[in-house]
């Protein structure tokens, strides 16, 4: 699909940086829906429902890649022509892959005693971490323009994802 | 209920330029048509005084159709020929229906969707439903005095590509413009939210005759946004009914019953249940066709007991939905109480137990879906110019591909807001691969066998290479109706294929305007005539629009050479539109129609630059 801007940022007037406000995005984001969604179009020709569609879709994706910090990292390096090299990068430093072992382990010791308890606080301790990481990635892509370092941030972000992912999903076969 | 009053500041006060268009809640027992009349939402009654019409249909003998009462009426003399529920059925296959054992039709299997055999020939469900829409629509076309243009059906949020699909068909054959399909809850929510001015986080829980949802929406000026949904499209007050039914088996072990006594047998459970909301028990006292008596008590905790699996099965739902929208108990403001089946006492104290706060019952559960649609039936046509009025849904099951190993790749997750396209690039796994086949999926589960198979595809004539050279990205695109289409293209190449996804029994627009014609008695000259006439107004209404758009944006945004070859198109079906063929009129109508995309999006794009132009940008914070 073709953009009709040249970047998510711009479609909802924002600046094309990785600290945005989060109100003001979702504000923008529903008055662009207010006049593109296909609910407007209705009974308009099959053009313009079409271009609605496309619109209302491309609304709908760049929302959903600036409302989530680690795709709007990933999408700014990737605007800025960094590959962030998530597959095939997975050297990380050693206390980090210490940290990440501890977590699977501990999510797995948790689940096997059925501690909804245990996995609610680790949840508590991947947010302090992906906090941390949010703010080294505004630091890297906002002031200092350190790609490299924001990228590997990025990766980290996004192996933490993973575990909070799994930490969710372990909470909801116990609660099931 | 109080009456919904919405205020309408750019309406026309011609009452011959407010556009004719319904809200209709098809629903599993009973169905409802709405309009908005002077600016609130009402619904529409049958000469009897009636607002529901059971969702029954009969094939009487002689090839007359009955639908409603009358056809309720002969549920327990004709059950073979007289269906209930047939909303159950929309796009499933025999394998997907439980206790069909339990009911008394002929059902065939057939590819896709089930069939049922009556004495008026094989009836698919779609055709059953069109039945119900077909006396909705006359309903509402006597009722405002004219023709409609089109309705907004409303369909169960966690209804599947292949029951959308069906349930649009059916509208098409009743020969209804489908302007949107709404989710049931979304509907409610509406007609909810504008009522009471609300703004926050509510939950709508909906427990229908034969579906369930659960929807968690975000409502603040005007803006419905679903932040999750969930549900069960084969969990409702039918299988409360069943329960009984099975109970009373138990307790009385009448002789093998028939498939009248089976109907008979049913509707006392259904009214035994209904009894139940307001009264401590029940008695069920039937004579049986063999003579048999059978009298036996049911009490409101025996009952409660009995469905305790039922109730619980909402229950799970409701949980993934809160854990889909990240959200807290506290954060939920209210729950609003949908469908006949949220009148029974013990749905009440299990949503309240589980929300920790009484759940809202002041509005009437049966008709508050159909006054929703209706209202945004009156958006859609236009009749209403404040544009304070936006829903934002969102896709109930995630979509993916068939990937080696039987395995899903998901391509568009559930709970992505509409309309949403979503590309993944897979790759050949043999040296010399010139086709693949593309398996479309919906469903949570990692393996396709567990998933509902929506559509097989083919794409051919990819040039030879080595194993994994290729690229080919398969996009999905959901629309704002929730339904799909899948395109896939070799990247190296530019092979191309796409289709709209059609479940395998799904029918095409020539299929649809077939049986149309010949549901008409008329002569083949009315089609002719009926058909020419439909052509003329398309043709008219869109060159309406077209010299409108050229006239305001033509000169800024159209080269001359443009607008040359869009006049050149526009004169074309002009002339056409004067002449007797039909075919080649709606031709003309999509040549055009496909000539001013460009245009089109020209003018969509420059009126957002505007709209954004000129805003301050914001300072931000992390």
């Amino acid at each position: 699909m073709q953009d009709s801007r040249s970047n998510h940022f711009e479609l909802f007037n924002l600046p094309t940086q990785f600290a945005i406000d989060l109100n003001t995005l979702d504000q923008h984001y529903k008055e662009l829906q207010s006049e593109v969604h296909p609910d407007r179009f209705a009974a308009a020709p099959a053009s313009e429902r079409l271009r609605s569609m496309q619109l209302a879709t491309e609304a709908n994706e760049a929302y959903r890649v600036l409302k989530n910090p680690t795709a709007r990292a990933r999408y700014l390096l990737h605007i800025n022509g960094v590959d962030t090299q998530e597959e095939s990068n997975t050297a990380m430093p050693a206390e980090f892959l210490m940290l990440q072992m501890e977590w699977r382990e501990a999510i797995e010791e948790a689940s096997a005693e059925r501690d909804i308890t245990a996995l609610e606080t680790l949840l508590r301790k991947t947010q302090l971490e992906t906090k941390s990481l949010q703010q080294d990635l505004h630091a890297h892509l906002d002031e200092n323009n350190q790609l490299m370092q924001a990228a590997e941030a990025m990766r980290k972000l996004s192996f933490i994802d993973k575990v909070r992912g799994d930490i969710q999903q372990a909470i909801a076969k116990l609660e099931d | 209920m109080a009456l919904l009053q919405i205020a309408e500041p750019g309406m026309s006060a011609a009452p011959h330029q407010h556009k004719l268009a319904v809200g209709i809640d098809l629903g599993t027992t009973n169905s409802l048509v709405a309009t908005v009349r002077s600016g609130m939402s009402t619904v529409l009654h049958d000469e009897h005084g009636h607002a529901l019409l059971p969702s029954v249909v009969h094939y009487q003998t002689g090839g007359m159709v009955e639908v409603g009462y009358q056809a309720q009426a002969q549920q327990s003399e004709d059950p073979q020929n007289t269906i209930i529920s047939a909303k159950r059925f929309m796009g499933r296959g025999v394998k997907d229906i439980p206790d069909l054992s339990h009911m008394p039709y002929r059902f065939i299997d057939a590819p896709g969707m089930v069939q049922i055999e009556t004495r008026a020939g094989v009836k698919s469900p779609v055709e059953i439903s069109s039945e119900i829409l077909k006396v909705l629509k006359n309903r509402a076309e006597k009722a405002l005095g004219g023709e409609l243009i089109g309705a907004v059906i409303t369909v169960p949020a966690y209804f599947d590509d292949a029951q959308r699909q069906a349930t649009k068909d059916a509208a098409k054959l009743a020969g209804l413009t489908v302007l949107r399909l709404l989710n049931e809850p979304t509907a409610a929510a509406v007609a909810y939210g504008l009522d009471n001015g609300s703004e926050g986080v509510y939950v709508i829980y909906d427990l229908g005759g034969g579906t369930f949802d659960i929807s968690i929406l975000r409502l603040s000026k005007g803006v419905f946004e679903v932040l999750a949904t969930n549900g069960d499209s084969a969990l409702g007050g039918d299988d409360f009914d069943q329960r009984i039914f099975c109970w009373v088996l138990e307790q009385a072990r009448p002789a093998p019953l028939n498939a009248v006594d089976t109907r008979l047998l049913l509707t006392k459970a259904r009214e035994a249940k209904e009894w139940l909301t307001d009264h401590a028990e029940a008695q069920i006292t039937s004579v049986l066709s063999s003579g048999e008596v059978v009298n036996v008590t049911l009490t409101g905790n025996k009952f409660a007991e009995l469905t305790q699996h039922l109730v619980a099965k909402t229950i799970t739902p409701t949980r993934k939905a809160m854990r889909d929208a990240d959200l807290a108990l506290e954060d939920i403001k209210g729950v609003v109480m949908v469908g006949g089946a949220t009148r029974m006492p013990q749905i009440r104290l299990a949503v309240a137990e589980y929300f920790k706060q009484e759940p809202l019952t002041n509005l009437d559960p049966d008709k508050v879906v159909a006054l929703g649609a209706a209202i945004q039936a009156n958006v859609l046509a236009g009749n209403r110019s404040d544009d304070d009025l936006l829903l934002l849904d969102v896709i109930p099951l995630s979509l993916g591909l068939e990937t080696m190993g039987g395995l899903v790749e998901k391509i568009i997750p559930r709970n992505s807001t509409l309309p949403v396209a979503r590309a993944q690039d897979f790759t050949t796994f043999k040296d010399g691969q010139t086709a693949i086949s593309i398996h479309v999926v919906q469903g949570e589960r990692e393996l396709v066998s567990d998933c509902r198979s929506l559509a097989r595809f083919e794409l051919r004539g990819i040039p030879p290479m080595a194993a994994g050279a290729a690229r080919i990205r398969v996009t999905f695109q959901v629309d704002a109706d929730g339904l799909l289409s899948v395109s896939a293209r070799e990247q190296t190449s530019g092979v191309e294929t796409s289709i709209v996804v059609k479940p395998s029994y799904g029918l095409s627009e020539d299929e649809i305007f077939n049986m149309l014609q010949a549901s008409f008695s008329s002569a083949e000259a009315d089609k002719k005539t009926r058909a020419l006439g439909e052509a003329r107004v398309d043709a008219e209404r869109l060159l309406e629009a077209i010299s409108a758009a050229l006239e305001k944006d033509g000169d800024t945004l159209l080269t001359a050479d443009e607008r040359a070859a869009i006049e050149r198109q526009m004169q074309a079906l002009r002339s056409l539109a004067q002449g007797n063929d039909s075919h080649a009129i709606h031709k003309a109508t999509e040549d055009l129609n496909h000539g001013t995309e460009t245009f089109a999006a020209r003018r969509m794009d420059a009126s957002i630059s505007k709209s954004f132009a000129g805003k301050n940008l914001n300072t931000l914070e992390i």
